[in-house]
């Protein structure tokens, strides 16, 4: 049995341990300073470890939307802060932050995925697609068309997710009638209720046959 | 979230050495629930081992029957070809959890492995022998509308939420579990562990192990299964109950047959006593209205969940007539 397993392949390992010894010395006290008093009890909690890891950054090379980047981030950083806040693409959404509705979803290596539960730094050396990077220069992506034309939103705060879940909607094979596409999409909560409308618009998309 | 420290793994041999070094670490696979817990601050641990580049991403057949590597996603199994003809039942139960998004992130192992949805247990407010053990049980006298009604203890009557476990279970599924020292495959239906009195231990893995392998035995139920589940809502909701059912048919003959329910027990829960009496007899209504009486036996309600006492029967005959196809 266990002779079937793939071989263990060695790819690069990461561990990070670097300034622990520096910090433990130089940075606990201005730690306990700043912090809220929940991270100063956990911290007090587990001694100086943790103080050290608070301020710990680790490499991150990533591609978003076709630009590669090399930045630093902190363990504690999820995906969509790091779109949001660090690369300052807005257009994915923060709603419930705990993978209850799809606001925040983006494509992980073409797949879609919840951007709140899933930290930056997982995604060394991954392909990352948000809203902003679907369209071809000036020309609006056929699904953000259909979303225009079937008036798929009202206040738009839920349309870059829907977006982003119906392409990968359409691109997985779940789009072949509109039940399902109804339950694929029941990731990716309209608050506006403009169900009936998205669901056409993504019929729409798929009945035009073109390649995602 | 509280900070902490990330260490990524490139083998199951340096992954396993790094549980052993660090007894407070936990394994990250695909995030989704162990990120939801520590952003509630419900679990804080001071190290995470990220397994993602662990070659345990296939689903291939054996000998035996399937194998599945810990981190398959539960979208690339519930779409595998093998799996949807030969183990319907592992697919449908798959499709009927969580969301699109959430199904290409959760992982074998991380979906054996999530934690109750309690609503106590995440209201760090609130007393929860889970959370904080001899703080107290909120969900015994509070709102207990989702918990459980079978081998529940007088600590903690939480339920196990996968809808996967469900399915495995009665697919008499086994799991390989390993450490640095050893490795051992136990079955499915003993991997998860009832409340008792250690409601904060949900299964038996030890803290130096990690789950690298899920094996399904061959099995002639893909003519005749169903996964049931009720729901607050037509998708995307966890099970008040749900019903795995897997019967192997000679005519209207029941040669062989699994049942198992989710939303009901601190494990997924196997109905053996009902499987017994089914073997060999005929489908019917008849029948299976006894199977479900059967089934039933034991269970105990706690106010908000009584409603369960007649759903969870119910819910038996319906997925029955429906994997037999007689509705
Ligand atoms: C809004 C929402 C709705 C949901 N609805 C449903 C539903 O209806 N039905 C359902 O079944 N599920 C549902 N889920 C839960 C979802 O299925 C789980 O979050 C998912 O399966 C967890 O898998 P993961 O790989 O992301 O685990 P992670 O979050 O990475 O890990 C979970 C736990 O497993 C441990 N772990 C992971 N891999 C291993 C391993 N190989 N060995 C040992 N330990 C390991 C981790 O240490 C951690 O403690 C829902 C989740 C959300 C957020
Ligand atoms: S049922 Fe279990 S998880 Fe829920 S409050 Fe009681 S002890 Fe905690
Ligand atoms: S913000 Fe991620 S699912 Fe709601
Ligand atoms: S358009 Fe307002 S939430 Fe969907």
């Amino acid at each position: 049995m266990s002779d079937q397993k793939q071989p263990e392949t060695q790819e690069k390992e990461l561990i990070c341990s670097s300034r622990r010894g520096f910090l433990k010395a130089t940075t606990a006290l201005t730690a306990i300073a700043l912090s809220p008093s929940l991270i100063t009890k956990a911290a007090l909690q587990h001694a100086d470890e943790r103080l050290a890891a608070f301020f710990e950054k680790i490499p991150l090379n990533i591609e978003v939307n076709g630009k590669a980047y090399q930045m630093e981030t902190e363990p504690r950083e999820t995906l969509l802060d790091f779109v949001r806040e660090r690369l300052h693409l807005t257009g994915t959404k923060k709603g419930c932050d705990h993978g209850q509705c799809g606001a925040c979803t983006v494509h992980v290596d073409g797949i879609r995925v919840n951007s709140c539960l899933t930290l930056a730094v997982m995604q060394e050396g991954k392909k990352i697609t948000t809203i902003e990077g679907i369209a071809n220069g000036d020309k609006l992506h056929p699904m953000q068309e259909a979303f225009l034309k079937n008036d798929g939103f009202q206040c738009g705060y839920c349309t870059p997710g829907q977006i982003m879940s119906a392409i990968a909607c359409i691109n997985e094979g779940h789009a072949n009638s509109p039940t399902e596409i109804r339950e694929f999409m029941s990731g990716n909560i309209c608050r506006c209720g403009a169900y009936p409308n998205i669901v056409d618009a993504i019929v729409e998309v798929k009945n035009g046959g073109m390649k995602l | 979230m509280i900070n902490f420290d990330y260490i990524r793994m490139g083998s199951i041999s340096s992954a396993v050495k790094a549980l052993d070094k660090f007894p407070d670490a936990k394994i990250i696979a695909g995030g989704s629930n162990l990120i939801d817990l520590m952003k509630r601050n419900v679990m804080a641990p001071t190290k995470l081992i990220d397994i993602n580049p662990l070659p345990l991403k296939y689903i291939h057949t054996t000998k035996q029957g399937v194998q599945i590597g810990a981190l398959a996603l539960n979208s690339q199994a519930a779409d595998h070809e093998l799996i949807k003809t030969k183990y319907p039942l592992l697919s449908m139960a798959i499709n009927a959890g969580a969301s699109a998004q959430l199904r290409n992130m959760a992982t074998f192992g991380g979906n054996m492995m999530q934690r109750t949805r309690c609503s106590y247990f995440y209201d760090t407010t609130m007393p929860c022998n889970k959370r904080e053990p001899n703080s107290g049980c909120s969900a015994l006298t509070g709102i207990n509308r989702m918990h459980g009604i079978f081998g529940t203890s007088d600590v903690c009557i939480a339920v196990n939420p996968s809808d996967m476990n469900v399915a495995l279970v009665a697919l008499d599924a086994k799991v390989i579990l390993k450490s640095a020292k050893k490795e051992r495959t136990i079955a499915f239906a003993d991997f998860h562990k009832l409340a008792g009195d250690s409601p904060q231990l949900d299964n038996h893995l030890q803290k130096n192990e990690m789950i690298t392998d899920i094996i399904i035995p061959e099995n002639q139920f893909y003519n005749n299964s169903y996964y049931l589940k009720v729901r607050d809502r037509h998708s995307y909701a966890f099970a008040l109950i749900s019903v795995a059912a897997g019967l192997e048919m000679d005519g209207q003959n029941i040669k062989k047959v699994r049942l198992a329910m989710g939303g009901v027990a601190h494990k997924p829960w196997r109905l053996y006593d009902a499987e017994n009496f089914l073997q060999g007899k005929t489908a019917s209504l008849q029948n299976f209205e006894e199977a479900a009486k059967i089934a039933m036996k034991g269970a105990k309600s706690y106010g908000h969940n009584d409603f369960k006492l007649a759903l969870a029967p119910s819910s038996i005959v319906e997925a029955l007539l429906k994997a037999s196809h007689l509705s």
